[in-house]
């Protein structure tokens, strides 16, 4: 997969996924909203290269800003979190 | 982590290491010079020289902000930058209305290739727990305080973009040469956990950074 399937302004979701194994999607974005800033290029699965496997599988990457009530439900602030497509859902 | 624990890491990397060299997967005189890069080619100081540049020159600045990799190299720091040059390279401007605070909250990813290693603090579970959380307590901790209206934008270096903070030019140093900026520009600003003062007037940051840096739990 590497035709990026969010653009910048789109509203996306972190995925409520509870890995077993390594993953990148930090816990506190999970289930949160946010908005794409940019695509970042395409970059290998860390959850598939963490297995050891030969072709880890490639997506694109985004830049995602979530502010800190989404998150927090407190203060005032933004976060740019960089996330691989298959953490996201559109929103 | 304790003494004892650092001294048998130490000595599991230098098993491995043996076992590497002996086998001929590596050469001694590579990672001899790795080393040597890290000890010698990269550190604060690069960053210093990139964002006087770009203090002092517009168009420098504007194409350090569009692509940084290619920004720094034009300093002639593409060798420091070299051996991880696949690695995206993004700096963010501090403006009057926007300060950026860098942290890795899953790991300690730090732009290692032109700043060398991350200090201490950067790696403390403190740090990247509540950056993301409380960034207005940390940088006051840190002695940094900005104005209620200021933005504050947290970034998350979670997969292969590494980020460094271009802090605002402290005023009153229309006078300095480019070289003497270098000299103004700390470790904590090229992650936003400082601010550049203006010469003459240090902000009370020595404290807060020195805690961290000494909590023995800091280093992964």
């Amino acid at each position: 997969m590497t035709r990026a399937l969010f653009n910048p302004g789109d509203q996306v979701r972190a995925r409520r996924s509870d890995p077993e194994g390594h993953t990148r999607l930090p816990r506190y974005t999970r289930g949160c909203t946010g908005v794409v800033q940019t695509v970042q290029g395409v970059h290998a699965v860390p959850d598939e290269r963490a297995l050891g496997v030969d072709d880890p599988g490639r997506e694109p990457v985004y830049t995602v800003l979530f502010r800190s009530q989404d998150l927090w439900a407190a203060d005032d602030f933004g976060v740019c979190v960089d996330l691989w497509e298959r953490y996201l859902e559109g929103a | 982590m304790d003494h004892d624990q650092r001294s048998a890491l130490s000595r599991r990397v230098t098993s491995l290491e043996s076992l590497l060299v002996q086998r001929g997967v590596v050469k001694t005189a590579e990672l001899d010079g790795i080393v040597d890069r890290f000890v010698e080619k990269v550190g604060a100081g690069n960053g210093g020289k990139v964002v006087a540049r770009a203090w002092v020159d517009d168009d420098f600045r504007d194409r350090l902000l569009a692509d940084a990799g290619a920004a720094v190299e034009e300093l002639g720091l593409g060798q420091a930058f070299g051996f991880l040059a696949h690695r995206h390279f993004v700096v963010l401007a501090n403006t009057p209305q926007l300060h950026n605070l860098v942290v890795c909250t899953l790991c300690s990813c730090y732009p290692s290739a032109l700043l060398g290693p991350p200090p201490n603090w950067y790696k403390s579970d403190a740090y990247r727990a509540r950056a993301v959380r409380d960034p207005r307590g940390v940088l006051r901790e840190f002695g940094v305080r900005l104005n209620d209206d200021v933005e504050i934008r947290v970034w998350d270096s979670t997969a292969e973009t590494r980020y460094m903070v271009l802090p605002l030019r402290p005023t009153g140093t229309d006078d300095l040469s480019e070289q003497e900026l270098v000299g103004l520009v700390t470790r904590e600003a090229l992650v936003g956990t400082a601010v550049v003062p203006t010469p003459g007037n240090p902000p009370a940051q020595r404290r807060a950074a020195s805690n961290l840096e000494s909590n023995p739990s800091a280093s992964p």
